[in-house]
C-alpha cells in the first residue's frame, strides 16, 4: 500500500509465484499416476468453471480439490488474498462472495461459480484507494502486512454490517482476523475512523 | 488433500442418491469443517456432493415452530429477528461460535455434524478409535484438558464440538432429515450418540441421510433462555464449558426448565438431574445450588480436566441467577 511496500512486493511475489508453480506441478502428476480408480481419473481431468472476480469473468479448469484461495492466487495471479494458516483460523485469505466476507481457504473454487467475488485488488476505484485502505494507512494499522489485505476486507464488511458502534463491538466482529504483529489498537482505530465516512 | 469428484445436486433427492450410492461420498454445504478434515487426513472422500443452490436455506415462521432450512447460514439465523426474540439461546450460541467469516459460510445442518476438535482425532499420525477403530485412544492417559467428563468410554473421551447443538437441547429442537429410506424427524436429544465401543459413530444419521432442516418449537421456556460460553480467550474459540438454559418461570416458581452443557461431554449434554432439582420448585439460591450439584453428579474427570467439574457448577449458577433474576 505504501511505496515502500510496493517496492518490496515485487521480490516477494516473484518468489511466491515460482513456489506456486512448483506446487502446481507436484500436485498434477501424482493424480495422473494414481489413475487406477476411474473416479480419480474423472476427477483429475479437472472441472471447467467461470469465476467472476472483481467484476470480470475468468474461465479456468481446476481440480475439484482446489480452494478458492489457491485458484485466486495461483491461477488468476490475484495474490492479495494471503495464505496464512490455510485452515480458516487466521483470516488473511478473507474475500467477499456476493457481498459477504468469507475465508477463501475453506471453500472450493468449483463451489463459487456464478457468484460475485471481490478481492482486495477490487476495492480501489479509478486509481483511488478504498476509504478503509486510506484509514489503514492513516492509522498505521499494519506492520509486516501479511494479514493486512484480510483485515481490510473484513473491515469493509464490518462497516457494511454496522458492527462499529463501539471499540468492543469492532474487536468482536474483527476477531476472525489475526495479526501476529498485534497492531490491533491501530486496526480498531482505522475501522472506527473509516466507519465515519460516507459509504462509497 | 486427495482429489475427488465434485457433483452439484439438483435437489435433495438427487443429493441423497449421489451420496448413498457411493460409500466414500459426502455432502458439502459450507465446507468449513470438511475441508480441514480432508486436509488433515482425518477423513477422505472420493466424491463431494454440493447441496447449495437448492433454495432450502430459508427461515420459515410457522404456527407452532420456526423452521431453519438445513442450508441456512449460521450468520443469517443468528441475525434473524424472530429467532433472537423467541429463541435467544439459539441466536446467542450461534454468535458465540467461530468467526464472522465462518458464520457467513457454515450451514446449520453442517454445524450439527461437525467433528470433534480432539487433537488426536485431527492428527492423522496419532492412534484414534474414532478415526481408525481399534487403534487406541491416547487421550485417556495423555493430554486431556479439553476432553469430556460426561459420556466417555474406554474407547473415546473426545468432546463434541459446537455450540448450536447445546442450545437446541434447551429448546426441544427437532432435526429433519431426508435419506435413502425416506424422511425422518429426530429430536435433537436423540440425534447425537455417546461413543461407547463405536466412537466413529457420532450421530444416528445413515450414510446418504441429509439434514434438510431444524425445527424450533415455540414453548414457554424457549423465549426466556440464555447461552453462556466460557473459553480460554474472549472470542473465536471453542468452549471449555458452556451452558444453555431455558426457564418457564411464574413468579419464583419454576414451571419448566432445560439445562444443557457443551465442552464437557461426548455429545451435547442435557442434565435431567439438574432440571429435576428445579422443576416445580421455587428458584432461589439453595435450589440453584442443588441444581449445580446435580449437574455434575456422575462426572468422570481425568488428569487435566477436573477443573471442568467446578467451572460447570459456577457457570450453571451464574446463568440461573442471571436468567431468573435471583440475587
Amino acid at each position: 500500500m505504501t511505496e515502500e511496500a510496493g517496492a518490496s512486493r515485487h521480490k516477494r511475489r516473484t518468489v511466491l509465484k515460482a513456489g506456486g508453480a512448483a506446487v502446481a506441478g507436484a500436485v498434477a502428476h501424482p493424480v495422473l499416476e494414481a489413475s487406477a480408480a476411474p473416479a480419480r481419473t474423472e476427477a483429475a481431468t479437472g472441472v471447467p468453471i467461470t469465476l467472476r472476480v472483481n467484476g470480470k469473468p475468468h474461465e479456468l479448469t481446476v481440480e475439484a480439490r482446489v480452494t478458492l484461495l489457491d485458484a485466486l492466487r495461483e491461477r488468476l495471479d490475484l495474490t492479495g488474498a494471503k495464505k496464512g494458516c490455510d485452515r480458516g483460523e487466521c483470516g488473511a485469505c478473507t474475500v467477499h462472495v456476493d457481498g459477504r466476507r468469507i475465508k477463501s481457504c475453506l471453500t472450493l473454487a468449483v463451489m463459487q461459480e456464478g457468484r460475485e467475488i471481490t478481492t482486495v485488488e477490487g476495492l480501489a476505484r479509478d486509481g483511488r484507494l478504498h476509504p478503509v485502505q486510506e484509514a489503514f494507512i492513516r492509522h498505521d494499522a499494519f506492520q509486516c502486512g501479511a494479514c493486512t489485505s484480510g483485515q481490510v476486507m473484513s473491515a469493509v464488511a464490518v462497516i457494511e454490517e454496522g458492527h462499529t458502534r463501539s471499540t468492543d463491538e469492532i474487536r468482536e466482529w474483527m476477531s476472525g482476523n489475526l495479526c501476529r504483529c498485534a497492531v490491533y489498537p491501530n486496526i480498531v482505530a482505522a475501522v472506527r475512523d473509516a466507519a465515519k465516512e460516507p459509504r462509497s | 488433500m486427495k482429489n475427488f469428484e465434485y457433483v452439484r445436486a439438483k435437489d435433495p433427492a438427487d443429493a441423497v442418491r449421489l451420496v448413498a450410492e457411493r460409500p466414500g461420498a459426502a455432502f458439502v454445504s459450507g465446507g468449513t469443517d470438511l475441508l480441514n478434515l480432508m486436509r488433515d487426513g482425518a477423513q477422505t472422500h472420493d466424491r463431494l456432493v454440493d447441496v447449495n443452490g437448492m433454495g432450502l436455506d430459508r427461515i420459515t415462521i410457522g404456527a407452532r415452530n420456526v423452521r431453519l432450512g438445513g442450508w441456512s447460514r449460521m450468520a443469517d439465523v443468528a441475525a434473524h429477528r424472530f429467532v433472537r426474540h423467541r429463541f435467544p439461546v439459539v441466536a446467542e450460541a450461534l454468535l458465540a461460535s467461530a468467526s464472522p467469516q465462518i458464520r457467513n459460510m457454515a450451514s446449520i445442518g453442517g454445524n450439527l455434524v461437525q467433528r470433534t476438535r480432539c487433537g488426536y482425532f485431527r492428527d492423522a499420525a496419532s492412534p484414534c478409535n474414532k478415526r481408525v477403530p481399534g487403534s487406541g485412544c491416547p487421550a485417556l492417559g495423555g493430554e486431556n484438558r479439553w476432553h469430556a467428563v460426561f459420556g466417555g468410554s474406554d474407547h473415546c473421551i473426545a468432546v463434541s464440538a459446537g455450540d448450536l447443538g447445546v442450545s437446541l437441547l434447551a429448546v426441544d429442537a427437532v432435526v429433519l432429515t431426508s435419506g435413502p429410506r425416506g424422511e425422518r424427524r429426530i429430536p435433537f436429544g436423540e440425534f447425537q450418540v455417546v461413543p461407547g465401543d463405536t466412537p466413529h459413530r457420532e450421530n444416528v444419521l445413515e450414510h446418504g441421510e441429509l439434514i434438510v432442516g431444524v425445527e424450533l418449537p415455540f414453548s414457554h421456556f424457549a423465549g426466556k433462555s440464555r447461552y453462556l460460553k466460557l473459553r480460554d480467550r474472549a472470542t473465536f474459540e471453542f468452549a471449555v464449558v458452556s451452558v444453555a438454559a431455558a426457564l418457564d418461570l411464574r413468579g419464583r416458581h419454576v414451571r419448566d426448565v432445560r439445562l444443557a452443557f457443551g465442552g464437557v461431554a461426548t455429545k451435547a449434554w442435557r442434565s435431567f438431574a439438574a432440571e429435576d432439582a428445579l422443576r416445580g420448585k421455587e428458584l432461589n439460591g439453595s435450589t440453584i445450588e442443588a441444581a449445580c450439584r446435580a449437574a455434575v453428579s456422575g462426572a468422570e474427570p481425568r488428569q487435566h480436566n477436573a477443573f471442568k467439574v467446578e467451572l460447570l457448577q459456577r457457570a450453571v449458577s451464574r446463568v440461573l441467577h442471571d436468567l431468573g433474576g435471583v440475587r
